[in-house]
Protein backbone atom coordinates (compact mmCIF):
# COMPACT_ATOMS: atom_id res chain seq x y z
CA UNK A 1 0.00 0.00 0.00
CA UNK A 2 1.55 3.33 -0.99
CA UNK A 3 1.95 5.57 2.01
CA UNK A 4 0.40 8.93 1.46
CA UNK A 5 1.96 11.92 3.21
CA UNK A 6 -1.47 12.66 4.65
CA UNK A 7 -2.59 9.24 5.77
CA UNK A 8 -5.87 9.86 7.51
CA UNK A 9 -7.77 12.94 6.57
CA UNK A 10 -11.19 11.55 7.40
CA UNK A 11 -11.80 14.36 9.82
CA UNK A 12 -15.52 13.92 10.43
CA UNK A 13 -15.10 12.71 14.04
CA UNK A 14 -13.11 15.88 14.75
CA UNK A 15 -16.01 18.10 13.74
CA UNK A 16 -16.90 19.24 17.30
CA UNK A 17 -13.31 20.34 17.89
CA UNK A 18 -13.12 22.04 14.51
CA UNK A 19 -16.29 23.98 15.28
CA UNK A 20 -14.93 25.03 18.69
CA UNK A 21 -11.54 26.09 17.35
CA UNK A 22 -13.01 28.00 14.41
CA UNK A 23 -15.50 29.70 16.72
CA UNK A 24 -12.72 30.67 19.14
CA UNK A 25 -10.63 32.22 16.37
CA UNK A 26 -13.56 34.07 14.80
CA UNK A 27 -14.84 35.32 18.15
CA UNK A 28 -11.38 36.56 19.07
CA UNK A 29 -11.42 38.77 16.00
CA UNK A 30 -15.04 39.81 16.59
CA UNK A 31 -14.23 40.73 20.18
CA UNK A 32 -11.15 42.66 19.20
CA UNK A 33 -12.99 44.66 16.54
CA UNK A 34 -15.94 45.61 18.71
CA UNK A 35 -15.93 48.29 21.31
CA UNK A 36 -15.10 47.09 24.79
CA UNK A 37 -18.54 47.80 26.18
CA UNK A 38 -20.43 45.72 23.63
CA UNK A 39 -17.91 42.97 22.92
CA UNK A 40 -18.86 40.67 25.80
CA UNK A 41 -22.56 41.00 25.01
CA UNK A 42 -21.91 39.65 21.52
CA UNK A 43 -19.16 37.10 22.19
CA UNK A 44 -20.74 35.36 25.20
CA UNK A 45 -23.97 34.22 23.46
CA UNK A 46 -22.02 33.17 20.38
CA UNK A 47 -19.61 31.14 22.54
CA UNK A 48 -22.59 29.43 24.17
CA UNK A 49 -23.99 28.75 20.71
CA UNK A 50 -20.68 27.30 19.49
CA UNK A 51 -20.43 25.00 22.52
CA UNK A 52 -24.00 23.79 22.06
CA UNK A 53 -23.52 23.23 18.32
CA UNK A 54 -20.35 21.24 19.02
CA UNK A 55 -22.20 19.21 21.66
CA UNK A 56 -25.03 18.52 19.20
CA UNK A 57 -22.56 17.41 16.53
CA UNK A 58 -20.79 15.14 19.01
CA UNK A 59 -24.17 13.70 19.91
CA UNK A 60 -25.18 12.77 16.38
CA UNK A 61 -21.82 11.62 14.97
CA UNK A 62 -21.36 7.96 14.09
CA UNK A 63 -20.16 6.23 17.25
CA UNK A 64 -18.17 3.41 15.67
CA UNK A 65 -14.78 3.62 17.34
CA UNK A 66 -12.35 5.50 15.10
CA UNK A 67 -8.76 6.50 15.72
CA UNK A 68 -7.32 9.43 13.85
CA UNK A 69 -4.67 12.15 13.92
CA UNK A 70 -1.95 9.52 13.77
CA UNK A 71 -3.41 7.52 16.63
CA UNK A 72 -3.59 10.36 19.15
CA UNK A 73 -7.33 10.89 19.02
CA UNK A 74 -10.15 8.41 19.37
CA UNK A 75 -13.82 8.96 18.84
CA UNK A 76 -16.19 6.38 20.28
CA UNK A 77 -19.38 6.20 22.31
CA UNK A 78 -17.53 7.22 25.48
CA UNK A 79 -15.99 10.28 23.82
CA UNK A 80 -19.36 11.25 22.33
CA UNK A 81 -21.16 10.89 25.66
CA UNK A 82 -18.58 12.87 27.63
CA UNK A 83 -18.29 15.55 24.95
CA UNK A 84 -22.00 16.22 25.06
CA UNK A 85 -21.88 16.42 28.86
CA UNK A 86 -18.84 18.68 29.24
CA UNK A 87 -19.71 21.01 26.38
CA UNK A 88 -23.28 21.51 27.60
CA UNK A 89 -21.85 22.01 31.10
CA UNK A 90 -19.41 24.64 29.84
CA UNK A 91 -22.16 26.44 27.92
CA UNK A 92 -24.39 26.44 31.00
CA UNK A 93 -21.57 27.98 33.04
CA UNK A 94 -21.18 30.87 30.60
CA UNK A 95 -24.94 31.51 30.77
CA UNK A 96 -24.87 31.27 34.55
CA UNK A 97 -22.12 33.81 35.08
CA UNK A 98 -23.15 36.60 32.69
CA UNK A 99 -24.95 38.80 35.18
CA UNK A 100 -22.35 38.29 37.91
CA UNK A 101 -19.57 39.31 35.56
CA UNK A 102 -21.46 42.44 34.60
CA UNK A 103 -22.01 43.40 38.24
CA UNK A 104 -18.40 42.75 39.13
CA UNK A 105 -17.20 44.63 36.02
CA UNK A 106 -15.32 41.67 34.63
CA UNK A 107 -17.66 41.27 31.66
CA UNK A 108 -14.89 41.26 29.08
CA UNK A 109 -15.20 39.19 25.96
CA UNK A 110 -12.02 37.25 26.82
CA UNK A 111 -13.79 35.37 29.60
CA UNK A 112 -16.30 33.43 27.43
CA UNK A 113 -13.53 33.01 24.88
CA UNK A 114 -11.26 31.37 27.45
CA UNK A 115 -14.17 29.18 28.51
CA UNK A 116 -14.57 28.17 24.88
CA UNK A 117 -10.89 27.23 24.64
CA UNK A 118 -11.09 25.30 27.90
CA UNK A 119 -14.12 23.54 26.38
CA UNK A 120 -12.00 22.61 23.37
CA UNK A 121 -9.36 21.22 25.71
CA UNK A 122 -11.93 19.18 27.62
CA UNK A 123 -13.37 17.88 24.38
CA UNK A 124 -9.91 16.68 23.35
CA UNK A 125 -9.23 15.26 26.82
CA UNK A 126 -12.09 12.80 26.65
CA UNK A 127 -10.82 11.66 23.24
CA UNK A 128 -7.16 11.25 24.18
CA UNK A 129 -5.71 8.03 22.80
CA UNK A 130 -2.03 8.51 23.52
CA UNK A 131 0.15 10.03 26.22
CA UNK A 132 0.87 12.97 23.95
CA UNK A 133 -2.82 13.55 23.29
CA UNK A 134 -3.49 13.28 27.01
CA UNK A 135 -0.86 15.89 27.90
CA UNK A 136 -1.70 18.40 25.18
CA UNK A 137 -5.43 18.22 25.86
CA UNK A 138 -4.91 18.58 29.59
CA UNK A 139 -2.74 21.67 29.09
CA UNK A 140 -5.20 23.19 26.63
CA UNK A 141 -7.84 22.81 29.31
CA UNK A 142 -5.67 24.01 32.21
CA UNK A 143 -4.03 27.12 30.76
CA UNK A 144 -7.29 29.02 30.13
CA UNK A 145 -8.48 28.05 33.61
CA UNK A 146 -5.42 29.67 35.26
CA UNK A 147 -6.19 32.92 33.49
CA UNK A 148 -9.90 32.69 34.30
CA UNK A 149 -9.17 32.21 38.01
CA UNK A 150 -7.10 35.40 38.03
CA UNK A 151 -9.60 37.24 35.83
CA UNK A 152 -10.64 39.80 38.44
CA UNK A 153 -7.26 41.37 38.03
CA UNK A 154 -7.80 44.36 40.30
CA UNK A 155 -8.73 42.12 43.19
CA UNK A 156 -6.03 40.62 45.37
CA UNK A 157 -8.10 37.57 46.22
CA UNK A 158 -8.66 36.60 42.60
CA UNK A 159 -5.05 37.10 41.53
CA UNK A 160 -3.85 35.12 44.54
CA UNK A 161 -6.21 32.31 43.54
CA UNK A 162 -4.84 32.42 40.00
CA UNK A 163 -1.26 32.33 41.25
CA UNK A 164 -1.85 29.37 43.55
CA UNK A 165 -3.78 27.52 40.88
CA UNK A 166 -1.04 28.14 38.34
CA UNK A 167 1.85 27.03 40.55
CA UNK A 168 0.19 23.84 41.76
CA UNK A 169 -1.29 23.09 38.34
CA UNK A 170 2.13 23.44 36.72
CA UNK A 171 3.61 21.11 39.33
CA UNK A 172 0.85 18.60 38.58
CA UNK A 173 1.58 18.80 34.86
CA UNK A 174 5.24 18.23 35.61
CA UNK A 175 4.52 15.09 37.62
CA UNK A 176 2.14 13.82 34.97
CA UNK A 177 4.78 14.40 32.30
CA UNK A 178 7.49 12.68 34.29
CA UNK A 179 5.16 9.70 34.58
CA UNK A 180 4.49 9.83 30.83
CA UNK A 181 8.22 9.83 30.09
CA UNK A 182 8.75 6.75 32.29
CA UNK A 183 5.85 4.89 30.69
CA UNK A 184 7.19 5.78 27.27
CA UNK A 185 10.72 4.78 28.13
CA UNK A 186 9.89 1.42 29.63
CA UNK A 187 7.24 0.37 27.12
CA UNK A 188 8.56 2.09 23.99
CA UNK A 189 5.23 3.53 22.92
CA UNK A 190 2.99 6.53 23.54
CA UNK A 191 -0.14 5.03 22.08
CA UNK A 192 -2.84 3.60 24.35
CA UNK A 193 -3.74 0.98 21.75
CA UNK A 194 -0.15 -0.24 21.50
CA UNK A 195 0.13 -0.26 25.30
CA UNK A 196 -3.01 -2.37 25.54
CA UNK A 197 -1.76 -4.77 22.87
CA UNK A 198 1.88 -5.06 23.77
CA UNK A 199 1.41 -5.30 27.50
CA UNK A 200 -1.69 -7.40 27.87
CA UNK A 201 -1.90 -10.16 30.46
CA UNK A 202 -0.38 -12.64 28.01
CA UNK A 203 2.76 -10.63 27.28
CA UNK A 204 5.96 -12.07 28.74
CA UNK A 205 7.27 -10.20 31.72
CA UNK A 206 4.12 -8.16 32.26
CA UNK A 207 4.18 -4.41 32.78
CA UNK A 208 7.76 -3.23 33.47
CA UNK A 209 8.37 -1.81 36.93
CA UNK A 210 9.45 1.52 35.50
CA UNK A 211 6.14 1.85 33.72
CA UNK A 212 4.28 1.10 36.96
CA UNK A 213 6.20 3.90 38.68
CA UNK A 214 5.31 6.14 35.75
CA UNK A 215 1.67 5.16 36.05
CA UNK A 216 1.67 6.22 39.70
CA UNK A 217 3.13 9.62 38.71
CA UNK A 218 0.44 9.99 36.04
CA UNK A 219 -2.29 9.11 38.54
CA UNK A 220 -0.85 11.71 40.92
CA UNK A 221 -0.99 14.33 38.18
CA UNK A 222 -4.56 13.42 37.33
CA UNK A 223 -5.53 13.46 41.02
CA UNK A 224 -4.28 17.05 41.12
CA UNK A 225 -6.56 18.02 38.26
CA UNK A 226 -9.42 16.13 39.90
CA UNK A 227 -8.73 17.83 43.24
CA UNK A 228 -8.53 14.45 44.97
CA UNK A 229 -6.72 14.02 48.30
CA UNK A 230 -3.69 14.20 48.80
CA UNK A 231 -3.45 16.66 45.90
CA UNK A 232 -6.39 18.85 46.88
CA UNK A 233 -4.61 21.69 48.73
CA UNK A 234 -5.24 24.23 46.02
CA UNK A 235 -8.97 23.68 45.80
CA UNK A 236 -10.47 25.65 48.72
CA UNK A 237 -8.28 28.70 48.16
CA UNK A 238 -8.80 28.78 44.42
CA UNK A 239 -12.56 28.25 44.75
CA UNK A 240 -12.84 31.01 47.33
CA UNK A 241 -10.64 33.51 45.53
CA UNK A 242 -11.73 33.07 41.93
CA UNK A 243 -14.74 35.06 40.69
CA UNK A 244 -17.84 33.01 41.57
CA UNK A 245 -18.81 32.40 37.95
CA UNK A 246 -15.33 31.04 37.30
CA UNK A 247 -15.54 28.88 40.43
CA UNK A 248 -18.72 27.38 39.01
CA UNK A 249 -16.87 26.66 35.79
CA UNK A 250 -13.92 25.07 37.62
CA UNK A 251 -16.16 22.91 39.75
CA UNK A 252 -18.33 21.63 36.95
CA UNK A 253 -17.18 20.50 33.51
CA UNK A 254 -13.38 20.11 34.00
CA UNK A 255 -13.93 17.53 36.73
CA UNK A 256 -16.17 15.48 34.46
CA UNK A 257 -13.52 15.65 31.74
CA UNK A 258 -10.78 14.67 34.19
CA UNK A 259 -12.77 11.65 35.37
CA UNK A 260 -13.31 10.76 31.72
CA UNK A 261 -9.59 11.01 31.04
CA UNK A 262 -8.76 8.92 34.11
CA UNK A 263 -11.19 6.24 32.94
CA UNK A 264 -9.75 6.34 29.44
CA UNK A 265 -6.25 5.73 30.74
CA UNK A 266 -6.97 3.26 33.52
CA UNK A 267 -9.77 1.28 31.92
CA UNK A 268 -8.25 1.39 28.42
CA UNK A 269 -4.58 0.40 28.16
CA UNK A 270 -4.21 -0.26 31.88
CA UNK A 271 -7.41 -2.30 32.30
CA UNK A 272 -5.49 -5.56 32.54
CA UNK A 273 -3.27 -4.11 35.23
CA UNK A 274 -6.03 -3.17 37.63
CA UNK A 275 -4.02 -4.91 40.36
CA UNK A 276 -1.30 -2.28 39.94
CA UNK A 277 -3.49 0.81 40.28
CA UNK A 278 -6.63 -0.33 42.08
CA UNK A 279 -5.18 0.10 45.58
CA UNK A 280 -3.86 3.58 44.77
CA UNK A 281 -7.18 4.76 43.37
CA UNK A 282 -9.12 3.19 46.24
CA UNK A 283 -6.94 4.98 48.81
CA UNK A 284 -7.26 8.30 46.97
CA UNK A 285 -11.03 7.80 46.87
CA UNK A 286 -11.18 6.96 50.57
CA UNK A 287 -9.03 9.92 51.61
CA UNK A 288 -11.02 12.32 49.40
CA UNK A 289 -14.36 11.19 50.77
CA UNK A 290 -13.24 11.40 54.39
CA UNK A 291 -11.38 14.70 54.16
CA UNK A 292 -14.00 16.36 51.97
CA UNK A 293 -16.73 15.38 54.41
CA UNK A 294 -14.92 16.29 57.62
CA UNK A 295 -13.27 19.54 56.54
CA UNK A 296 -16.54 20.79 55.10
CA UNK A 297 -18.07 20.78 58.57
CA UNK A 298 -16.19 23.86 59.78
CA UNK A 299 -16.53 26.09 56.74
CA UNK A 300 -18.31 29.43 56.86
CA UNK A 301 -17.76 30.51 53.26
CA UNK A 302 -20.11 28.80 50.85
CA UNK A 303 -17.55 28.68 48.03
CA UNK A 304 -15.04 26.94 50.31
CA UNK A 305 -17.81 24.57 51.34
CA UNK A 306 -18.45 23.75 47.68
CA UNK A 307 -14.71 23.08 47.29
CA UNK A 308 -14.76 20.47 50.04
CA UNK A 309 -18.03 19.12 48.70
CA UNK A 310 -16.33 18.78 45.31
CA UNK A 311 -13.40 16.92 46.86
CA UNK A 312 -15.78 14.48 48.55
CA UNK A 313 -17.79 14.03 45.35
CA UNK A 314 -14.71 13.22 43.29
CA UNK A 315 -13.93 10.65 45.97
CA UNK A 316 -17.33 9.03 45.43
CA UNK A 317 -16.83 8.94 41.67
CA UNK A 318 -13.37 7.41 42.16
CA UNK A 319 -15.00 4.59 44.15
CA UNK A 320 -16.59 3.58 40.85
CA UNK A 321 -13.23 3.87 39.06
CA UNK A 322 -11.49 1.83 41.76
CA UNK A 323 -13.98 -0.99 41.20
CA UNK A 324 -12.19 -1.51 37.90
CA UNK A 325 -15.23 -3.06 36.22
CA UNK A 326 -17.46 -1.93 33.41
CA UNK A 327 -20.21 -1.50 35.94
CA UNK A 328 -18.00 0.74 38.05
CA UNK A 329 -17.18 2.85 35.01
CA UNK A 330 -20.82 3.25 34.17
CA UNK A 331 -21.59 4.23 37.76
CA UNK A 332 -18.74 6.76 37.81
CA UNK A 333 -19.96 8.33 34.56
CA UNK A 334 -23.54 8.56 35.81
CA UNK A 335 -22.25 9.99 39.09
CA UNK A 336 -20.30 12.74 37.36
CA UNK A 337 -23.25 13.75 35.17
CA UNK A 338 -25.47 14.04 38.24
CA UNK A 339 -22.70 15.91 40.05
CA UNK A 340 -22.44 18.32 37.13
CA UNK A 341 -26.17 19.11 37.14
CA UNK A 342 -26.28 19.51 40.92
CA UNK A 343 -23.16 21.68 41.05
CA UNK A 344 -24.41 23.96 38.30
CA UNK A 345 -27.67 24.38 40.17
CA UNK A 346 -25.97 24.98 43.51
CA UNK A 347 -23.74 27.64 41.98
CA UNK A 348 -26.80 29.16 40.37
CA UNK A 349 -28.18 29.63 43.89
CA UNK A 350 -24.84 31.01 45.14
CA UNK A 351 -24.74 33.50 42.26
CA UNK A 352 -28.21 34.69 43.30
CA UNK A 353 -26.87 35.67 46.75
CA UNK A 354 -26.72 39.36 46.02
CA UNK A 355 -27.65 42.00 48.55
CA UNK A 356 -27.88 45.68 47.58
CA UNK A 357 -25.71 45.10 44.56
CA UNK A 358 -22.88 43.23 46.28
CA UNK A 359 -22.43 39.49 46.32
CA UNK A 360 -22.27 37.75 49.69
CA UNK A 361 -20.59 34.42 50.35
CA UNK A 362 -21.15 33.58 54.00
CA UNK A 363 -23.34 30.58 54.63
CA UNK A 364 -25.22 32.48 57.38
CA UNK A 365 -26.49 34.95 54.81
CA UNK A 366 -28.89 32.29 53.56
CA UNK A 367 -30.88 32.51 56.81
CA UNK A 368 -34.61 32.66 56.27
CA UNK A 369 -34.33 32.53 52.50
CA UNK A 370 -37.59 30.61 52.18
CA UNK A 371 -39.81 33.42 53.43
CA UNK A 372 -38.42 35.95 50.93
CA UNK A 373 -37.56 33.83 47.92
CA UNK A 374 -39.51 30.56 48.16
CA UNK A 375 -38.53 29.35 44.69
CA UNK A 376 -34.83 29.96 45.18
CA UNK A 377 -34.98 28.30 48.60
CA UNK A 378 -36.77 25.29 47.11
CA UNK A 379 -34.14 24.97 44.38
CA UNK A 380 -31.35 25.26 46.95
CA UNK A 381 -33.00 22.60 49.10
CA UNK A 382 -33.29 20.27 46.09
CA UNK A 383 -29.59 20.60 45.30
CA UNK A 384 -28.49 20.21 48.89
CA UNK A 385 -30.72 17.15 49.44
CA UNK A 386 -29.35 15.69 46.23
CA UNK A 387 -25.73 16.31 47.28
CA UNK A 388 -26.52 14.76 50.65
CA UNK A 389 -27.86 11.70 48.82
CA UNK A 390 -31.46 11.76 49.99
CA UNK A 391 -33.82 9.66 47.83
CA UNK A 392 -35.61 10.12 45.48
CA UNK A 393 -33.27 12.83 44.19
CA UNK A 394 -30.61 12.09 41.59
CA UNK A 395 -27.69 12.27 44.03
CA UNK A 396 -28.97 9.23 45.89
CA UNK A 397 -28.92 7.06 42.78
CA UNK A 398 -25.47 8.30 41.83
CA UNK A 399 -24.06 7.18 45.18
CA UNK A 400 -26.11 3.98 45.21
CA UNK A 401 -24.66 2.73 41.93
CA UNK A 402 -21.02 3.54 42.71
CA UNK A 403 -21.30 1.75 46.05
CA UNK A 404 -23.06 -1.17 44.39
CA UNK A 405 -20.25 -1.44 41.85
CA UNK A 406 -17.64 -1.30 44.62
CA UNK A 407 -19.37 -4.05 46.61
CA UNK A 408 -19.62 -6.26 43.54
CA UNK A 409 -15.92 -5.74 42.86
CA UNK A 410 -15.12 -6.89 46.40
CA UNK A 411 -14.34 -3.44 47.80
CA UNK A 412 -16.90 -3.67 50.59
CA UNK A 413 -14.72 -1.66 53.02
CA UNK A 414 -14.55 1.20 50.55
CA UNK A 415 -18.33 1.25 50.10
CA UNK A 416 -18.86 1.23 53.87
CA UNK A 417 -16.37 4.06 54.36
CA UNK A 418 -18.10 5.99 51.59
CA UNK A 419 -21.48 5.54 53.24
CA UNK A 420 -20.14 6.81 56.56
CA UNK A 421 -18.49 9.78 54.87
CA UNK A 422 -21.70 10.70 53.10
CA UNK A 423 -23.56 10.60 56.42
CA UNK A 424 -21.04 13.08 57.86
CA UNK A 425 -21.27 15.29 54.78
CA UNK A 426 -25.06 15.27 55.00
CA UNK A 427 -24.67 17.45 58.10
CA UNK A 428 -23.34 20.44 56.23
CA UNK A 429 -25.74 20.11 53.33
CA UNK A 430 -28.72 19.84 55.63
CA UNK A 431 -27.48 22.75 57.74
CA UNK A 432 -27.89 24.97 54.69
CA UNK A 433 -31.46 23.75 54.24
CA UNK A 434 -32.13 24.36 57.93
CA UNK A 435 -30.73 27.90 57.68
CA UNK A 436 -32.84 28.67 54.64
CA UNK A 437 -36.08 27.31 56.06
CA UNK A 438 -36.05 27.59 59.84
CA UNK A 439 -33.88 30.55 60.80
CA UNK A 440 -35.15 34.10 61.22
CA UNK A 441 -34.82 35.94 57.93
CA UNK A 442 -31.83 38.13 57.24
CA UNK A 443 -32.10 41.06 54.85
CA UNK A 444 -33.62 40.04 51.53
CA UNK A 445 -31.58 39.30 48.43
CA UNK A 446 -31.96 41.50 45.38
CA UNK A 447 -34.65 40.45 42.93
CA UNK A 448 -34.94 39.43 40.24
CA UNK A 449 -32.04 37.21 39.32
CA UNK A 450 -30.80 37.33 35.74
CA UNK A 451 -32.71 35.26 33.16
CA UNK A 452 -29.70 33.10 32.19
CA UNK A 453 -29.12 32.22 35.81
CA UNK A 454 -32.77 31.36 36.41
CA UNK A 455 -32.87 29.25 33.26
CA UNK A 456 -29.80 27.16 34.17
CA UNK A 457 -30.78 26.78 37.83
CA UNK A 458 -34.30 25.81 36.88
CA UNK A 459 -33.18 23.27 34.32
CA UNK A 460 -30.70 21.79 36.80
CA UNK A 461 -33.45 21.48 39.41
CA UNK A 462 -35.74 19.78 36.90
CA UNK A 463 -32.94 17.40 35.93
CA UNK A 464 -32.13 16.51 39.54
CA UNK A 465 -35.77 15.90 40.44
CA UNK A 466 -36.76 14.35 37.12
CA UNK A 467 -33.96 11.81 37.08
CA UNK A 468 -35.99 9.40 39.21
CA UNK A 469 -38.84 9.48 36.67
CA UNK A 470 -36.69 9.03 33.59
CA UNK A 471 -33.33 7.49 34.49
CA UNK A 472 -33.24 5.27 31.39
CA UNK A 473 -31.57 7.54 28.82
CA UNK A 474 -28.68 8.49 31.09
CA UNK A 475 -27.97 4.89 32.09
CA UNK A 476 -28.26 3.76 28.50
CA UNK A 477 -25.83 6.42 27.29
CA UNK A 478 -23.39 5.78 30.15
CA UNK A 479 -23.66 2.03 29.58
CA UNK A 480 -22.88 2.44 25.89
CA UNK A 481 -19.99 4.72 26.77
CA UNK A 482 -18.56 2.25 29.28
CA UNK A 483 -18.94 -0.61 26.82
CA UNK A 484 -17.06 1.22 24.07
CA UNK A 485 -13.84 1.39 26.04
CA UNK A 486 -13.55 -2.36 26.16
CA UNK A 487 -12.37 -3.23 29.66
CA UNK A 488 -12.19 -6.94 30.46
CA UNK A 489 -15.57 -8.46 29.85
CA UNK A 490 -17.52 -8.33 33.08
CA UNK A 491 -21.21 -9.00 32.84
CA UNK A 492 -22.94 -5.65 33.36
CA UNK A 493 -25.67 -6.50 35.82
CA UNK A 494 -28.10 -3.91 36.94
CA UNK B 1 24.03 7.16 22.73
CA UNK B 2 27.79 7.24 22.43
CA UNK B 3 29.81 6.52 25.51
CA UNK B 4 27.25 7.68 28.07
CA UNK B 5 24.82 4.93 29.08
CA UNK B 6 21.09 5.57 29.43
CA UNK B 7 21.17 5.24 33.21
CA UNK B 8 23.26 8.38 33.56
CA UNK B 9 20.73 10.44 31.67
CA UNK B 10 17.91 9.06 33.75
CA UNK B 11 19.77 9.80 36.97
CA UNK B 12 20.44 13.36 35.84
CA UNK B 13 16.77 13.83 34.91
CA UNK B 14 15.56 12.34 38.19
CA UNK B 15 17.92 14.62 40.13
CA UNK B 16 16.77 17.72 38.27
CA UNK B 17 13.13 16.71 38.73
CA UNK B 18 13.64 16.28 42.46
CA UNK B 19 15.44 19.61 42.75
CA UNK B 20 12.53 21.23 40.91
CA UNK B 21 9.90 19.71 43.19
CA UNK B 22 11.84 20.68 46.30
CA UNK B 23 12.35 24.13 44.86
CA UNK B 24 8.59 24.62 44.82
CA UNK B 25 7.94 23.33 48.32
CA UNK B 26 10.97 24.47 50.28
CA UNK B 27 11.34 27.86 48.65
CA UNK B 28 10.42 30.60 51.11
CA UNK B 29 11.62 33.54 49.10
CA UNK B 30 10.24 34.46 45.77
CA UNK B 31 7.60 33.38 43.27
CA UNK B 32 10.05 33.74 40.40
CA UNK B 33 12.08 30.92 41.93
CA UNK B 34 8.94 28.78 41.77
CA UNK B 35 8.56 29.54 38.07
CA UNK B 36 12.20 28.53 37.56
CA UNK B 37 11.55 25.29 39.44
CA UNK B 38 8.62 24.52 37.15
CA UNK B 39 10.88 25.02 34.14
CA UNK B 40 13.46 22.74 35.75
CA UNK B 41 10.85 19.99 36.14
CA UNK B 42 9.77 20.29 32.52
CA UNK B 43 13.36 20.24 31.26
CA UNK B 44 14.13 17.19 33.37
CA UNK B 45 11.23 15.46 31.66
CA UNK B 46 12.61 16.55 28.30
CA UNK B 47 15.98 14.95 29.08
CA UNK B 48 14.12 11.77 29.95
CA UNK B 49 12.15 11.81 26.72
CA UNK B 50 15.12 12.51 24.47
CA UNK B 51 17.31 9.93 26.21
CA UNK B 52 14.62 7.27 25.96
CA UNK B 53 13.93 8.25 22.38
CA UNK B 54 17.56 7.73 21.36
CA UNK B 55 17.88 4.52 23.37
CA UNK B 56 14.70 3.09 21.84
CA UNK B 57 15.49 4.31 18.33
CA UNK B 58 12.00 5.82 18.22
CA UNK B 59 11.37 9.43 17.21
CA UNK B 60 8.12 9.88 19.12
CA UNK B 61 9.93 10.86 22.31
CA UNK B 62 11.76 13.73 20.60
CA UNK B 63 8.53 14.94 19.07
CA UNK B 64 6.99 14.88 22.53
CA UNK B 65 9.92 16.97 23.79
CA UNK B 66 9.16 19.59 21.14
CA UNK B 67 5.55 19.76 22.27
CA UNK B 68 6.66 20.12 25.89
CA UNK B 69 8.94 23.03 24.96
CA UNK B 70 6.07 24.77 23.21
CA UNK B 71 3.64 24.27 26.07
CA UNK B 72 6.32 25.34 28.57
CA UNK B 73 6.64 28.64 26.72
CA UNK B 74 2.89 29.22 26.89
CA UNK B 75 2.84 28.21 30.52
CA UNK B 76 5.70 30.56 31.42
CA UNK B 77 3.93 33.43 29.65
CA UNK B 78 0.73 32.84 31.59
CA UNK B 79 2.60 32.34 34.84
CA UNK B 80 4.55 35.59 34.49
CA UNK B 81 1.39 37.47 33.54
CA UNK B 82 -0.35 36.23 36.68
CA UNK B 83 2.69 37.15 38.79
CA UNK B 84 2.59 40.67 37.33
CA UNK B 85 -1.11 41.23 38.14
CA UNK B 86 -0.52 39.78 41.59
CA UNK B 87 2.40 42.14 42.18
CA UNK B 88 0.25 45.11 41.14
CA UNK B 89 -2.27 44.24 43.82
CA UNK B 90 0.00 43.09 46.60
CA UNK B 91 3.19 45.04 45.96
CA UNK B 92 5.28 41.97 46.74
CA UNK B 93 5.97 38.54 45.35
CA UNK B 94 7.42 37.02 48.50
CA UNK B 95 6.06 33.53 48.93
CA UNK B 96 5.28 34.23 52.59
CA UNK B 97 3.03 37.13 51.59
CA UNK B 98 0.71 34.91 49.56
CA UNK B 99 -1.48 34.25 52.55
CA UNK B 100 -4.79 36.04 52.11
CA UNK B 101 -6.66 32.74 52.08
CA UNK B 102 -5.61 29.87 54.30
CA UNK B 103 -6.41 26.39 53.13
Amino acid sequence: MPTSPLPDLALAPLLPEIVLLAAALVLLVVGALRERAQAAGIVAPLAVLALLVAAAIAGVLDRTPQTLLGGHFRFDAMAAFLKVVVLVGAAACILLGGAYEEDERIDRFELPLLALLAGLGMSLMVSAESLLGLYMALELQSLPLYVMAAFHRDQLRSTEAGLKYFVLGALASGMLLYGCSLIYGFTGTLSFAALAQGFGPTSPGGLPTGAVVGLVFVIAGLAFKLAAVPFHMWTPDVYEGAPTSVTAFLAAAPKVAAVGLTLRLLMGPMADWAGQWQQVVALVALASMVLGSLAGLVQTNIKRLMAYSGIANVGFALVGVAAGTREGMEAALVYMVIYLATTLGAFGCILAMRRQGTYVERIDELAGLSSRRPLLAAALAIFMFSLAGIPPLAGFFGKYFVFLAAVKAGLVWLAVAGLLASVVAAYYYLRIVKLAYFDPPAEPFDVPAAPGLRLVTGLAAVAVVGFVVLPGPLFEAAGGAAASLGPPAVAAVR
Amino acid sequence: MGAIPLGHYLTLAATLFTIGVFGIFLNRKNVIVILMSVELILLAVNINFVAFSVALGDLAGQVFAMFILTVAAAEAAIGLAIVVVYFRNRGSIEVEDINLMRG
